[in-house]
């Protein structure tokens, strides 16, 4: 494969030549990557937290500063301006190493994504260079306590005054909203028009006194993720991203970047996706697992190792594929949502997989145990099932928007929003 | 547990259930998640009084059931520690006064059963392994040494280990099967706490180092070791089952009534087609869970011999339906049902405890194939 010529004074060098330079580089500049990963990035002390969030920083400035920071953004905010097929070739050469992770998703996608595509090019310059070089962390203020795949039924409202709007409302599960830079918020400006209809999206600068931060914690013990409650907080109208009331227009593309990052295509997400990297050792875990519980030899263990293995390899050239083909227009970008609920249901049968394999120290261990974090990681099994969109809401992408199948009748598609059902009628309970 | 009971039973089941909303409602269950031992012995001894313990004991021995069928009451007990992911060594607690009833000897009946049954002692049982077939290289051995047996090797997880006084300890013994009584202060027994899933439930490792113990200790003979160990196993997994149909029932409630009250684009939850099915088809899980429950409960009261495959089948149904039950349930709460302040992490962490435990599905799905071709594993 090589690069597309978008610089028509120099040659633009091959995927080759490229990798070829990046690994030399990563090895004389970023460390390898610790063998432990965080499952839902749950950490361990809020210090800790910071420190990899320090941590994340700092290498996404090294690789900023090495050239390999934005690999597909444009050249004039910061980024390299290269096609997806060098993106691609990085997340393979980069593997062993330690990246800054957390700042894939949702710092690069969706925020950046959708301020490359919507923003201004004040806001533009602003931000996309502080993100190419670590400067500055995003998070999506986006679900709210009322709903969390229902995104257009946004209650949070912003009503202007003058220059300014004034926020009111809540946002919810912001994941490290506490230590968070910006928010891309989507708010209501508008309750007498169907709810598509009066929406609008706004750049939210965390640290400020109108907005309290709160910490969820989640049965794993992470308190990554974040309630934001903002009363009678003042925006400045430059912050507004887009135009008044036509929020959606953003707020597809905004769903269709974080379902594309999901799924293992985004041109903007730099490093391997979750759950398809391979393990520093060289051994996979669920071989590392087997043997360690010494059922490497175990027919039924066999079975369940060849499953998985089976699964996950579908998973990664499913996600190559759809994202391949999004890139050349060969398949339609509405199939990010395939690569979406792939990886979730794959996520699902290896953890289960993995639950079957520890048997009894899933309920019991100690921390020698090989399987000391199985029967946790099963706790959690949905969490990659409902985060970043649900599986029910993928598989409604797919069969509507990829195979074109009538959607259901609903009831607030044509309906002012104040006028549309939100719980039960009073009483009813 | 079964569609219907008797007059006492349904009293029983009352009682059991208001006490444990009581004494230990979740609140309750959150605050102990961070003691030591996961439960009050107060509120055991209570618990105790109630019934709790008694149950597989004969009257002349000093238990007693409610309805005569000691089995069945249980499973009514056991349905409410679902319901109310009580805590407390209901499970250990029963399996051994059971064999020790069963198979003691009148010196081993005389010293444990009133201790057991009045809740003023806790007990273990090491070597479930064995039961089930999945012993690891290091299981317990015993071996003959003058007039005394020395125990060697390990066992994990042991649920209530560290909190008990008595184990009932499963070996492999010279002729076979062996099992003995050691109370846990015995020269060489050390109990190792592990980290759990359950809230409140406890486990450790227990490791047996050269321990002497006089060969009176032994429970049961050459003869009756093999069924005892086997009906041990058919008790903890008749009381599994019906803890984790309460466990799974309570939470498909709940789910149920979130889905009445959760509005999405304009409908409640409930309203949309593709989740009914899945409801549906949960609905028809619990009812079948229920009745291989309570099928295995009859069995297991009546001794008979079908009970081992039912056993089998009643874990393998449950262990694999029932996990993907609750986490459906957990899908259809969203974000929230993977929250610590939701209450459905409690009930999940109960089934799934319950399920790695005793046998895997898997591991039942062999016992399953092994049984009907007859032979011996």
């Amino acid at each position: 494969m090589t690069g597309l010529h978008t610089d028509t004074d120099t040659e633009i060098e091959s995927v080759e030549s490229f990798v070829a330079r990046a690994e030399t580089w990563l090895a004389d500049n970023l460390p390898r990557r610790p063998r432990v990963e965080a499952g839902l990035r749950g950490f361990g002390s809020d210090e800790e937290e910071l420190a990899s969030v320090a941590q994340a920083r700092h290498l996404q400035r090294t690789l900023f500063d090495g050239g390999f920071a934005g690999i597909c953004f444009p050249r004039e905010y910061g980024g390299q301006g290269l096609a997806l097929a060098y993106q691609l070739a990085f997340n393979q050469a980069c593997a062993p190493y330690e990246m800054p992770r957390i700042i894939n998703v949702p710092t690069f996608v969706p925020c950046a994504a959708v301020l490359l595509e919507f923003g201004t090019e004040a806001q533009k310059q602003q931000h996309i260079p502080a993100i190419l070089k670590g400067e500055e962390l995003w998070m999506q203020f986006l679900s709210e306590p009322s709903g969390g795949s229902d995104v257009a039924g946004a209650l949070t409202t912003a009503v202007r005054d003058g220059d300014e709007w004034v926020i009111n409302g809540s946002k919810v599960w912001t994941t490290g909203a506490w230590w968070s830079d910006y928010g891309l918020c989507l708010l209501r400006t508008n309750w007498e028009v169907p709810k598509h209809q009066g929406l609008s999206v706004f750049i939210i600068k965390i640290d400020q006194p109108d907005i309290e931060v709160q910490r969820i914690e989640m049965i794993n013990g992470s308190r990554e993720f974040c309630q934001e409650y903002m009363t009678d907080l003042r925006l400045s109208d430059d912050r507004r991203v887009g135009e008044v009331d036509d929020g959606w227009t953003i707020g597809r593309r905004w769903m269709f970047h974080e379902r594309n990052a999901m799924g293992g295509g985004s041109p903007f997400v730099s490093g391997p996706a979750p759950g398809h990297a391979p393990p520093n050792d060289g051994e996979d875990s669920l071989v590392a697992l087997a043997r360690e519980t010494g059922q490497l030899s175990d027919p039924r263990a066999r079975d369940l190792i060849g499953e998985a293995l089976t699964l996950q390899r579908a998973g990664i050239e499913l996600s190559k594929r759809i994202g391949a083909g999004m890139a050349t227009g060969a398949i339609p970008e509405t199939a990010a949502s395939i690569a979406r609920l792939m990886g979730a249901v794959v996520g699902e049968r290896v953890i289960s997989i993995r639950l079957e394999l520890a048997g009894s120290a899933a309920a019991a261990w100690d921390a020698d145990d090989p399987a000391a974090g199985v029967g946790m990681s099963y706790l959690m099994r949905q969490a990659n099932s409902i985060g970043g969109g649900t599986t029910e809401m993928a598989r409604n992408n797919i069969s509507e928007r990829v195979l074109g199948m009538p959607r259901e009748r609903t009831l607030d598609k044509d309906v002012a929003f104040r006028e549309v059902p939100k719980g039960p009628p009073a009483g009813s309970s | 547990m079964e569609v219907t009971l008797s007059d006492d039973q349904e009293f029983f089941r009352d009682t059991t259930r208001r006490f444990l909303a009581t004494e230990c409602p979740l609140t309750e269950v959150r605050a102990l998640a961070s003691s030591a031992t996961g439960f009050d012995r107060d509120y055991w001894r209570q618990g105790a009084e109630l019934g709790w313990t008694s149950l597989l004991v004969p009257e002349e021995l000093g238990g007693g059931s409610i309805s005569g069928s000691g089995v069945v009451d249980l499973t009514v007990v056991a349905d409410a520690f679902g319901r109310h992911v009580a805590p407390g060594p209901l499970l250990p607690g029963n399996v051994v006064a059971a064999a020790v009833a069963r198979a003691g000897t009148d010196e081993q009946r005389r010293e444990l059963l009133e201790a057991i049954v009045g809740g003023a002692t806790v007990v273990a049982w090491c070597g479930a392994e064995y039961a089930i077939g999945v012993a690891r290289p290091d299981a317990p051995t015993s071996a003959p040494a003058g007039a005394d047996v020395v125990i060697s090797g390990s066992s994990a997880p042991v649920e209530s280990a560290g909190q008990a006084d008595h184990l009932l300890v499963t070996t492999q013994g010279p002729d076979g099967l062996a099992q003995y009584l050691v109370p846990t202060s015995t020269a060489g027994v050390t109990t190792t706490a592990l980290d759990g899933l359950d809230l409140v439930r406890r486990f450790a490792r227990v490791d047996f180092d050269a321990v002497v113990v006089p060969a009176s200790a032994r429970v049961g003979t050459a003869a009756t070791t093999g069924a005892d160990v086997e009906r041990q196993l058919q008790v903890a997994l008749v009381m599994q089952a019906a803890e984790m149909v309460g466990a799974a029932e309570r939470t498909f409630d709940f789910t149920v009534e979130w889905a009445f009250d959760r509005y999405s684009f304009g409908r409640p939850l409930a309203s949309y087609q593709e989740l009914k099915h899945r409801f549906a088809d949960m609905k028809t899980w619990l009812e079948a869970s229920h009745a291989l429950a309570a099928a295995l409960a009859r069995e297991v009261q009546a001794d008979d011999p079908g009970a081992a495959e039912t056993a089998s089948v009643t874990k393998a149904y449950l262990g694999e339906y029932l996990a993907e039950l609750m986490q459906d349930c957990v899908q259809i709460h969203g974000g929230i049902g993977l929250t610590s302040d939701h209450d459905i992490h409690l009930f999940l962490r109960r089934v799934v405890a319950d399920r790695s435990l005793f046998g895997t599905p898997a591991d039942h799905r062999q016992r399953i194939a092994v049984i009907r071709a007859g032979s011996a594993a």
